[in-house]
């Protein structure tokens, strides 16, 4: 690892100043930051620890609509009771992210703002039509993600909390690569008052994306049978040593199936 | 450089660190503690865990200046004197180890799993848990048979503590 200058922040407006020292990076649970330094991936000459501002931890759940603290870790998410009641999908998929050392320390909004093409995180948030709110904005997850690693976040912005009402149904289903055990695939799929979502992670050569022939299948019929003989097209997907586009392609269609099944459950 | 200052094991330490300097490397180039070890240096292997604020963390994965002022607890800091603890005596009765390197990991990670496990353990949850800590000799048959053991041990230790308290 390169030399780096370490902050810790007291608070959103305390973080908000020391990011401007140099080339600042926000951290996180630095879960991938840290690993990253460590290759020389990532070497930014200072780094703003947000792991100890009070206000960014924590679950609320009032009736349906559901508030994370950016600062809430993925064992957390994973165990809250009152979120397992509301929208057990997303504990369940909390509670399958790395390994349990892992999920004592990564966290949600180090996630949504890292947006790895093979993150769990972003296709809930897609799915689930999530706002993120930083300490400037409130965007819309539609508008979040923009491609492989890449936000609508600005260089200083903070992401505090992720924000959404929990759907009647949602489930989630990843194939997980055998040896890092990141989604080779995953869909996460919604059944809510607005109808149905299903978003797609580990699959999209640009990340996350939602996937329309899904969607329309689950809308007639949310149910895995409504699935059967959909195809989804090969040409946007990613192709590298583990799977091709068409394999990944099938994948979508049978983690689908699976997602829907738990949402059923 | 940054003044760091913990609790490792029940005992104050202080120094002053370069702020890349990572956990796992104040632990055992610092501070002598050697028993936590550096397997794959990429987070997965899982043979650097420790227990920060008693969760199971990656110590190869955290800087020094990150932890500090936490509490964490090591290898070293398991035994109660010459008393093993029960989740090493564990290890030591069911052979759960061939070449030693991973062991610190996994003993570290097998006391964090029984305690977030209070009603007990099945196979099937232990090796689910054990997907962070690589060992490349024992094929897993005589880790997950001595951490098994050792919940239901705790599991009556603290049965016995509760009725005595009764």
């Amino acid at each position: 690892m390169y030399s780096v200058n370490y902050h810790r922040a007291t608070s959103v407006a305390d973080a908000a100043k020391k990011i401007k020292s140099g080339d600042a990076k926000y951290l996180a649970g630095g879960m991938t930051l840290i690993p990253a330094m460590k290759t020389r991936l990532a070497a930014p000459s200072d780094l703003v620890d947000l792991n100890h501002i009070a206000d960014l931890k924590g679950i609320k759940v009032s009736g349906k609509n559901v508030t994370i603290g950016a600062a809430t870790t993925h064992f957390d998410v994973a165990n809250d009771e009152k979120l397992k009641k509301v929208c057990p999908a997303l504990s369940h998929l909390a509670s399958h992210i790395g390994d349990p050392a892992v999920r004592h320390r990564g966290t949600i909004g180090g996630s949504v703002a890292n947006n790895d093409p093979a993150a769990d995180y972003p296709s809930a948030l897609l799915a689930l039509g999530a706002t993120i709110v930083t300490n400037k904005r409130q965007i819309a997850a539609d508008k979040f993600f923009k491609g492989l690693f890449e936000t609508a976040l600005k260089d200083d912005e903070i992401v505090t909390a992720v924000t959404f009402t929990a759907p009647a149904r949602s489930g989630y289903a990843k194939f997980p690569n055998p040896a890092s055990r990141y989604a080779m695939t995953g869909v996460f799929v919604t059944k809510g008052k607005d109808g149905v979502r299903a978003a797609v992670t580990g699959a999209g050569d640009d990340g996350v994306f939602r996937s329309k022939e899904i969607e329309a299948a689950l809308t007639r019929k949310f149910e895995a049978s409504a699935l059967e003989g959909v195809t989804v097209p090969s040409g946007s997907l990613m192709g590298d040593i583990h799977a091709t586009p068409e394999y990944r392609a099938n994948l979508v269609v049978v983690m689908a199936k699976r997602a829907v099944m738990a949402a059923n459950a | 450089m940054s003044e760091v200052s913990l609790v490792v094991n029940g005992r104050k330490v202080s120094g002053a660190v370069e702020d890349r300097t990572l956990l796992v490397h104040f632990l055992r180039e610092h501070l002598g503690l050697t028993g936590t070890h550096v397997g794959c240096d990429t987070s997965q292997c899982g043979a650097c865990v420790v227990h920060v604020d008693g969760k199971a963390m990656k110590s190869c994965s955290m800087l020094a200046v990150q932890a500090s002022g936490s509490t964490v607890t090591t290898i070293e800091g398991l035994a109660n004197g010459a008393d093993l603890h029960p989740v090493q005596a564990a290890f030591k009765e069911h052979h759960g180890l061939q070449c030693g390197f991973c062991t610190p990991g996994m003993i570290m990670t097998a006391t964090d799993m029984i305690r977030r496990h209070p009603e007990g353990l099945d196979e099937a949850t232990v090796r689910a848990e054990l997907e962070g800590n690589i060992c490349r000799c024992t094929g897993y048959h005589n880790i997950v048979k001595a951490i098994l053991a050792a919940s239901k041990t705790m599991s009556k230790a603290s049965k016995s503590k509760a009725k005595k308290a009764a």
